[in-house]
């Protein structure tokens, strides 16, 4: 398969989600300037973590208006997968495509840790390889990934299981003290109602090899290669 | 035709946390200025048009707010306008 990176300015994980897709998954992988006007066939775009224009403004809120994007939204539009880490996540809250808004942490201090987030659905194209209710652990790193929405949209979030992962301790509770930003209803990430546009605050591309702690998020991404690839049902590992 | 500045208030949303505000609160209250009930901390932009007539004026700042001044879901905006002499 193939996956494409947005790069904006300001961007600081793309070679990271470049490298991922062709060392670790072995497969072909293109950089997407944000002036760029299409998507070069990609299968799978992932907005990247980092700081895009600066966060001025709001985090998000310039990159969202890149040339790029509309590429971006008529892909999401047609069904194809959209996957936001990050400043990925604020991006694509920004551009309408995720409901809901991010903000600044609760304690005001920006965060850099591992921390545990639950599966809440394995009806998506990032988490079918999962068993309901697996624990993750995945780096954080932000100061805005306080998670927003309206009771009305937070419920029907809820009820249509679009909730993807949300932050909980290692016995899998849904717990204040999980929470490492404030956000409501501990919520990590999210999708849309396609369910083909997906973001999360904590970073699956910085967890794809024990020697950087925790290689939980390399399921993620194979779950997106066997659904690109088609078929082939993903193995469900053991507490995977 | 006149030149308009425009002040852009945006403001958190009632209801949306606003940790900046509540920390702010604290150390006016530490400071000695119990009376403080409430702090909501936003942001202030200002815009100046060129030749633009007030009211069609009022109507470009209010759609550059809610495309991308303010976002709708988190924030509240108000705007002032005044004509300026150059």
């Amino acid at each position: 398969m193939r996956w494409g990176v947005v790069v904006f300015p300001g961007s600081n994980d793309d070679a990271r989600a470049l490298t991922v897709a062709e060392r670790i998954l072995g497969d072909e992988a293109v950089a997407l300037w944000h002036k760029d006007r299409d998507l070069r066939g990609a299968d799978c775009v992932i907005l990247p973590g980092g700081f895009s224009y600066g966060d001025y403004l709001r985090c998000g809120a310039m990159a969202r208006f890149s040339p790029i994007m509309e590429a971006v939204e008529r892909h999401a539009a047609a069904g194809g997968l959209v996957l936001g880490f990050c400043n990925g996540f604020q991006i694509l809250c920004e551009a309408g495509l995720l409901p809901g808004a991010l903000v600044r942490n609760r304690s005001l201090s920006f965060i850099c840790d591992l921390v545990t987030v639950r599966v809440e659905t394995t009806d998506t194209f990032f988490t079918r390889g999962c068993s309901p209710g697996a624990v993750l652990t995945l780096p954080v790193k932000h100061g805005e990934g306080c998670y927003v929405a309206d009771e009305a949209t937070l419920a029907s979030l809820e009820r249509e299981h679009r909730i993807v992962f949300r932050y909980v301790d290692a016995a899998g509770r849904v717990v204040p003290e999980a929470n490492p930003n404030g956000a409501l209803a501990n919520v990590a990430g999210v999708c849309n109602e396609g369910r083909n546009v997906i973001g999360l605050m904590p970073h699956p591309e910085h967890a794809v090899e024990r020697l950087t702690g925790s290689e939980d998020g390399l399921r993620l991404f194979q779950s997106v290669q066997a659904w690109i690839r088609g078929g082939a049902e993903l193995q469900v590992a053991p507490g995977a | 035709m006149p030149r308009l500045l425009a002040r852009v208030y945006v403001t958190p949303k009632r209801g949306i946390l606003d940790p900046q505000g509540k920390a702010v609160q604290h150390s006016l209250h530490a400071l000695g200025f119990g009376e403080v009930d409430d702090v909501r901390v936003g942001k202030y932009v200002e815009l100046r048009l060129r030749d633009a007539a007030l009211d069609a004026g009022r109507d470009r700042v209010h759609a550059m707010c809610e495309r991308l001044l303010a976002n709708g879901v988190i924030e509240d905006f108000r705007v002032e306008l005044e004509e300026e002499r150059r």
